[in-house]
C-alpha cells in the first residue's frame, strides 16, 4: 500500500464513473445537437434548433419561473437553517451532536415520503384544515395544495437540513475570540454580527444556498406532487420529453442547461470559498 | 437582553425548526395508527393497515426488488468506493479534475443522470431492469461510500502499513489484516448509507427500470400511490420505510463519527 499502488485501488470505481457518469453526460451533450425523428427517434442531422427553442419565450419562460421558485426556497431555507444552525452552536457542548444529527435525519430519509407528509399536512380536509376547524373555522377549507407555495414549502422542508449543516460548520471552527474582542472594542450585538460572525460563515451559506438552488430548480418530484402538474418546472418538462412527448434532443438541450447553470454556480461557489479561504489566510 | 434571554431566544428557534422538520413525519406515523385511515378523525387505535400492507401482491413484489438492487449496489459500492477512498488518500498529488469526477454525483440534479442512463442504456440497446437500476444506483452510492472511508482516513496511521511491510507481510496481508480491520466501521458506516440511499432513490430507478411492471421498485410503487392523494396504506409502507431509515442511519452514525455528518 503505497502512492504507487494508487492508480490500480482508483481503477475500478474511475472506470465505473467514467461509463456510466461521464460518458452518459456527454452523451446527453451531443444528443441535443441532433434533429427529433419523425416517429420520435433520433435523426443524426446537425442542428442548433434544440439550443434555439430553449430560448424560445415559452421554454425561457419556465427556466424563469423555476429559478424564481427555486430562488424564493433557497433564500427561506438559508434564513431558516442559518438561524437553525446559529441557534444548534449557541446550546450547550454536550448537546450539539445530538441536535445536529436530529436535524439532519430526516434529509437522509425517503424523499418521496417527507414530501408526501405535506400532502397529509396541506390537502382539502388535511391536517392544517382540522387544526383551523378546532381554533373554529367553518366553511369550504382553503385549498393549499397544488400551489406554489406548497411547492416552496417542499423544497425547504426537504433540503433546509443540508443548509443547517452548511452554516453550522463554519459556525461552530469560528474563533469565539474574535466575536468578544469585537464586544470589548465597543460594537453592539448587531454589529458584531453583521461585520465579525456573517463575513467568517459567509462560505457555508454560500454552499447551502448553491445546493438548494440547484437541486430545486432541476426538481421534478416536488412540482409534480405538490405541485400537482398545475404549473411546470424545468424538471417537468425534461422529464416530458423524455417519457410522454418522446423529443429525447430537446430534452438532452434542456438537461445540458440545466448542466450549465448548475457547474455555473457550482464553480462561482468555488472562487468564493478560495478567496474567503485566502483572506482568513492573511487575517490568521 | 441578558445572557438568558438570549439562550430562551435560541431554545425557542431550535424547538421551532424541530417542530416544522419532524411534525410531518409524525403525522404520517401517527396516522397509519388511525383505524379510519384518514386524517380527518381519529377513530381508534388499529394496526389493520399494516396487514393490509401485507395482503398487498404489487407491494411485497416492488419491496422485493428494492431490497435486491439496495443490496447489489450496496456491495459493489463498498468495495469500489473504499478502493477509491484509499487510491485517492495515497496519491501525493491532488488533481482538482479527479476531486470533481468523484463529488459530481453527489451534486448532479437526479433527473439529469436519469436522463442520461437512460439515453445511454437505449442507444446501447441494453435491456433494462433490476440490473442497469443497480448500476445506476452504484454511481452515487461509490461516491458517498468514498467520502466517508476518506474523512476516516484522515486520522489513519499510514506506519502501521510500513510496520507491516517491515516485518515481512506481503501487500495482500496487510491489506486484509492491517489496514481492513482499521476502516472496517467506516466501510460498514458508508455501506449501511448507501442501502437507505439506494432504497430510497426514485427518479433514477425510475428511468432506468425499463417498460413493464416487473422491475418496478417501491419508491416507484409510492410514487403511483401517492399521485393519487392520501391512502392509508401509504401511511403505513411510509412508517416502515422511514423506520429503516432512521436505524441504518442510526448504525451509521455510530459506527463513524462523520457519516451522517460530514465534518
Amino acid at each position: 500500500m503505497t502512492p504507487r499502488h494508487s492508480t490500480a485501488l482508483m481503477a475500478p470505481a474511475l472506470v465505473w464513473l467514467t461509463a456510466l457518469l461521464v460518458v452518459p453526460c456527454g452523451l446527453i451533450l451531443a444528443l441535443g445537437f441532433f434533429r427529433r425523428g419523425i416517429y420520435g427517434g433520433i435523426e443524426y442531422t446537425f442542428t442548433l434548433e434544440n439550443f434555439a427553442l430553449v430560448f424560445d419565450p415559452l421554454y425561457a419562460g419556465i427556466f424563469l419561473k423555476s429559478a424564481q421558485i427555486a430562488g424564493l426556497a433557497t433564500l427561506i431555507a438559508v434564513i431558516v437553517g442559518y438561524a437553525a444552525a446559529y441557534a444548534i452552536a449557541s446550546m450547550p457542548r454536550r448537546w450539539q451532536p445530538l441536535l445536529l444529527f436530529l436535524a439532519i435525519l430526516p434529509f437522509w430519509s425517503n424523499y418521496l415520503i417527507r414530501t408526501y407528509a405535506w400532502i397529509v399536512m396541506l390537502a382539502r380536509e388535511g391536517l392544517l384544515t382540522q387544526v383551523l376547524r378546532l381554533g373554529g373555522f367553518e366553511g369550504e377549507a382553503p385549498s393549499l395544495l397544488y400551489t406554489e407555495g406548497a411547492v416552496i414549502t417542499g423544497l425547504v422542508y426537504n433540503y433546509l437540513p443540508f443548509v443547517i449543516l452548511a452554516c453550522y460548520a463554519p459556525l461552530i471552527r469560528m474563533n469565539p475570540e474574535l466575536r468578544e474582542a469585537s464586544r470589548d472594542l465597543g460594537a453592539g450585538p448587531v454589529t458584531t454580527f453583521l461585520r465579525v460572525t456573517l463575513p467568517s460563515t459567509v462560505h457555508g451559506i454560500a454552499a447551502g444556498a448553491v445546493f438548494v438552488f440547484v437541486l430545486s430548480i432541476g426538481n421534478f418530484v416536488t412540482p409534480a406532487l405538490l405541485g400537482g402538474g398545475r404549473f411546470q418546472m424545468i424538471g417537468n418538462v425534461v422529464y416530458a420529453q423524455f417519457l410522454t412527448a418522446n423529443d429525447w434532443p430537446f430534452g438532452a438541450a434542456l438537461s445540458a442547461a440545466l448542466i450549465a447553470i448548475m457547474l455555473t454556480l457550482l464553480m462561482l461557489q468555488a472562487l468564493a470559498a478560495d478567496r474567503t479561504a485566502n483572506r482568513n489566510h492573511a487575517d490568521g | 437582553m441578558g445572557e438568558r434571554g438570549t439562550f430562551r431566544v435560541m431554545l425557542l428557534i431550535v424547538g421551532l425548526v424541530f417542530a416544522f422538520l419532524y411534525i410531518p413525519i409524525s403525522v404520517v406515523v401517527g396516522l397509519s395508527f388511525n383505524d379510519g385511515g384518514l386524517p380527518t378523525a381519529w377513530t381508534g387505535f388499529s394496526t389493520r393497515w399494516y396487514g393490509e400492507l401485507l395482503a398487498n401482491d404489487d407491494i411485497l413484489h416492488a419491496a422485493g426488488n428494492t431490497l435486491i438492487v439496495a443490496l447489489a449496489s450496496t456491495l459493489v459500492s463498498t468495495v469500489l468506493g473504499t478502493l477509491l477512498a484509499l487510491g485517492v488518500e495515497l496519491r501525493r498529488r491532488k488533481g482538482h479534475a479527479l476531486e470533481a469526477l468523484i463529488f459530481a454525483p453527489m451534486i448532479i440534479p437526479d433527473i439529469v443522470l436519469a436522463i442520461a442512463l437512460l439515453s445511454f442504456f437505449s442507444l446501447l440497446n441494453v435491456t433494462m431492469g433490476l440490473h442497469t437500476i443497480t448500476m445506476a444506483h452504484v454511481v452515487f452510492n461509490l461516491a458517498f461510500v468514498c467520502s466517508v472511508v476518506r474523512a476516516a482516513l484522515k486520522t489513519f496511521d499510514w506506519s502501521i502499513v510500513e510496520a507491516s511491510a517491515d516485518l515481512g507481510a506481503s501487500q495482500i496481508t496487510t491489506f486484509f489484516r492491517v489496514v481492513l480491520p482499521v476502516l472496517a466501521p467506516a466501510i460498514l458506516a458508508g455501506a449501511l448509507l448507501a442501502f437507505t440511499l439506494s432504497v430510497d432513490e426514485f427518479i433514477i430507478a425510475f428511468f432506468t427500470s425499463g417498460a413493464g411492471r416487473s422491475s418496478i421498485t417501491l419508491p416507484m410503487q409510492i410514487f403511483s400511490m401517492i399521485r393519487f392523494g392520501v391512502t392509508p396504506e401509504i401511511n403505513a409502507l411510509a412508517t416502515i420505510v422511514l423506520s429503516v431509515s432512521v436505524i441504518a442511519l442510526t448504525l451509521s452514525q455510530r459506527l463513524s463519527r462523520r457519516s451522517v455528518i460530514p465534518t
